[in-house]
């Protein structure tokens, strides 16, 4: 049970961050169909920062001698570093379909081209090889929080919610979770909340009343950026053990359809990626899984082929957007390029 | 003759063409670019690997490796050409699938399964018809039909779901994808078609040159006994190349769509359609059927690209492809955008991609550079032709300046020749 929570929130916690990414573009009235392409490319930067830094002096004694916070600092930078060049990747997008009133839809794909494309350049010029990795151990000897980083003897039972939540975990996790809740609290309790949505609604509505469409998409279109950003360097360091080889599974268009199963409403965003994050978490590890912890690996043993559960969260979603799909209200101006003059 | 090039100048679709031109030279200035920013930061490159890797970029198609004294050799490269006409063969077919939803207003994301679909009813049908069952064309007729019927199956789900339960076809599209990698390499995973007489081919389906023999009481899969693609005297052009008669047929198909979308009525229904859902339902058409019917055309025009590039019979197929989509899928997209979707425009812009392709592997070939600079290209081209519509505003030469006067004017001034036109084209056939 331990490792099915553990598990499912390694996935759920990307998708969930990724997901609430795109609400912020829509709910300002940008189709942000680049949530994917920006996951790669934020994942790329911040293993490449987290790749340099680790020739730097005092992360090297740091690890050696098990300093486990700078480490963690060193993990909280690149975070930071991903979600800025997120922020600055999603430009990109936010020109094309702001100032120039380009097709958003196509303005995405061809962000989604560019970042895998770029990444693996780059990535072939630097390590000469398809994939970045850490120069020296792996993410988890550097990044992960056990007992024995905190000081705690192997041995100690820290009881069921110890046992699940403070060991073995990574702090971008538990990070991702508070940034998730403040957002969801600053889209729905703020004036600059309300105003942003008040763009991917009405937007003609917004501007006579004296607020600048423009910049609230742009403000929009950039926080969904720097959460995509955040959100691929997270996915890349819990799930893929810090590489990047331009490629983030499809995680960036299931966010997008998490989205949409969520309404554009957080709290079900929240509830749809712990759903999607159990199903991808089956698919993965449904061999080793062991739910009840009776010793048996009952999912392995029922002898169902593990292509049937790799297609589970995909058939999931297809069935679950089927019953959704006549409820679900997209923001009303979303895709819409904003013109001033027109009525 | 200076006015007739004016008028040309003026025609809405030389706009469109000069457009994409635009869009294209602009792609290779920053793949060049980026070439030579990556060449500074890297002083093992030089200035010589850095001028080489430009070259190639822009005429990567014309080199033929390097000579004895190091230096890049250019001419007529028959082998790069035929190759050429090899990889454009299915992108011309995925293009035309993306054209052909783009035109009634549907974003085909879901070639990429399409033709993952394509490929596997193409392979299974062709590798599991007994060798002398039936006249050989009969098998490749059968297995290309295959292919095509899988790949609209697989177009028509996505379709459906949009049509009936309102589900936004990008999404479906997407799911589709991911289901079609696995259903694919379950299928083969079970199958009995996976190459077991090359050591080195682990991980591979037979070529469609193997065929189903039986020997001394066993089935066994024999080369030589299964179908290939007639080369129709191709390979006497381009010696040495990989290519065959698909690529005619792609062009007599892409021709095929044209007139399907442009003189027939289900092809103005389905424009009608794109052009405003609600407005086709008043005027009597059935836009449902015609969503589902767009996109089932559309996944088969992907499997069909997908059946001609495997009937090929000379690339196998890694069949483990759960993890990863076929880049000739996505290749489909920037190839409708670039062509503006127009059918025929799609061969001219296919053919670019596939000796973009081409100058990818010269690329690594010769140079320290690797071939995803020539994927950044085409991301590039891609992200100018979504606003195309502005280069071709700016083309016509007029200022947004936003008075009301100035779109007034604009119309004046954009008739006044082309009434001229007409009445001097009239006294030229008087």
């Amino acid at each position: 049970m331990t490792f099915l929570i553990q598990q499912t929130l390694l996935y759920a916690v990307p998708l969930m961050i990724v997901a609430l990414a795109g609400v912020f573009a829509e709910r300002s009235g940008i189709i942000n169909l680049a949530l994917e392409g920006i996951m790669i490319f934020g994942a790329f930067v911040g293993v490449w920062f987290v790749q340099m830094m680790q020739e730097v002096d005092v992360f090297i004694i740091a690890s050696r001698t098990g300093d486990w916070m700078t480490l963690q600092l060193l993990a909280l930078a690149a975070m930071v570093v991903a979600a800025i060049l997120g922020a600055v990747f999603s430009l990109l997008l936010s020109f094309a379909s702001i100032n120039l009133k380009a097709d958003q839809t196509i303005g995405g794909t061809a962000l989604n081209l560019l970042a895998p494309a770029l990444v693996l350049f780059l990535v072939r010029m630097i390590a000469n090889q398809n994939t970045l990795r850490m120069t020296t151990g792996d993410a988890a000897s550097w990044f992960m929080i056990k007992k024995s980083t905190l000081g705690i003897d192997r041995n100690t039972d820290l009881g069921f919610l110890g046992e699940t939540f403070l060991n073995k975990v990574y702090l971008a996790t538990y990070l991702c979770v508070i940034i998730f809740i403040v957002l969801s609290i600053v889209l729905y309790k703020t004036r600059f909340g309300l105003r942003l949505r008040a763009c991917g609604e009405n937007p003609q509505a917004a501007d006579s009343l004296g607020i600048n469409v423009y910049h609230m998409r742009y403000a929009g279109t950039t926080i969904s950026g720097a959460l995509a950003g955040l959100g691929g360097f997270v996915y890349s360091l819990t799930t893929a053990n810090c590489t990047a080889n331009g490629d983030v599974a499809g995680f960036g268009f299931l966010a997008l359809a998490v989205m949409i199963f969520g309404n554009w409403k957080p709290l079900n965003i929240a509830m749809a990626s712990l759903l999607f994050g159990v199903f991808k978490c089956i698919a993965a590890a449904y061999t080793t899984l062991d739910i009840n912890g009776d010793g048996v690996y009952m999912l392995a043993e029922i002898g169902i082929s593990s292509n049937l559960y790799r297609m589970l969260p995909y058939l999931v979603t297809l069935v679950v957007l089927a019953f959704t799909s006549k409820k679900s209200r997209a923001p009303k101006a979303e895709g819409i390029p904003y013109d001033k003059g027109s009525r | 003759m200076k006015n007739t090039l004016l008028d040309l100048y003026r025609k809405d679709s030389t706009k469109k063409v000069l457009a994409s031109l635009i869009s294209i030279l602009a792609g290779l200035v920053v793949g060049a670019i980026v070439v030579v920013l990556v060449g500074l930061s890297k002083p093992n490159i030089g200035a010589s690997g850095i001028w080489d890797g430009v070259r190639l970029i822009f005429a990567g198609i014309l080199s033929t490796g390097r000579a004895a004294t190091g230096e890049l050799s250019w001419g007529f490269n028959a082998r790069a050409l035929g190759n050429m006409l090899f990889r454009a063969t299915p992108l011309i077919l995925t293009g035309l699938s993306v054209a052909v939803a783009n035109k009634t207003g549907l974003f085909n994301i879901g070639a990429p399964g399409q033709y993952l679909m394509g490929t596997m009813a193409t392979l299974v049908v062709a590798l599991s018809i007994p060798y002398g069952t039936m006249p050989v064309f009969f098998v490749w007729l059968l297995a290309f039909l295959a292919g095509c019927a899988a790949g609209a199956l697989w177009g028509a789900i996505p379709g459906a779901l949009k049509a009936f339960l309102n589900i936004n076809e990008v999404l479906a599209c997407i799911m589709t994808n991911w289901l079609a990698a696995n259903v694919v390499t379950w299928v083969f995973e079970e199958s009995n078609m996976k190459n077991i007489v090359e050591g080195t081919k682990a991980g591979y389906i037979y070529k469609t040159t193997y065929g189903l023999t039986q020997v001394d009481g066993a089935w066994t899969y024999v080369e030589g006994n299964g179908v290939a693609t007639a080369k129709m005297g191709l390979d006497k052009i381009f010696p040495g190349s990989q290519v065959n008669g698909g690529i005619l047929i792609a062009i007599v198909i892409a021709i095929g769509v044209a007139i399907l979308m442009s003189k027939t009525t289900l092809g103005y229904e389905l424009k009608a359609c794109g052009a405003n859902r609600h407005a086709a339902r008043y005027a009597g058409i059935r836009d449902k059927r015609n969503i589902v019917l767009s996109m089932a055309i559309a996944g088969g025009l992907s499997g069909a690209g997908a059946a001609l590039y495997w009937l090929s019979g000379n690339t196998e197929f890694f069949w483990s492809t759960y993890q990863s989509l076929p880049a000739a899928g996505f290749n489909g997209i920037p190839v409708a955008l670039l062509a503006v979707n127009n059918p025929i425009g799609v061969v001219f812009s296919a053919l670019f991609m596939a000796m973009l392709n081409i100058v990818g592997q010269q690329l690594t070939g010769f140079t320290a550079y690797n071939e995803y600079i020539t994927d950044v290209i085409i991301a590039v081209i891609v992200y100018l032709s979504a606003f195309s519509l502005l280069i071709r505003t700016k083309l016509s030469g007029k200022s947004k300046a936003g008075k009301t006067n100035a779109n007034a004017e604009l119309v004046k001034t954009e008739e006044k020749p082309t009434a001229e036109a007409e009445t001097e084209k009239g006294g030229e056939d008087a």
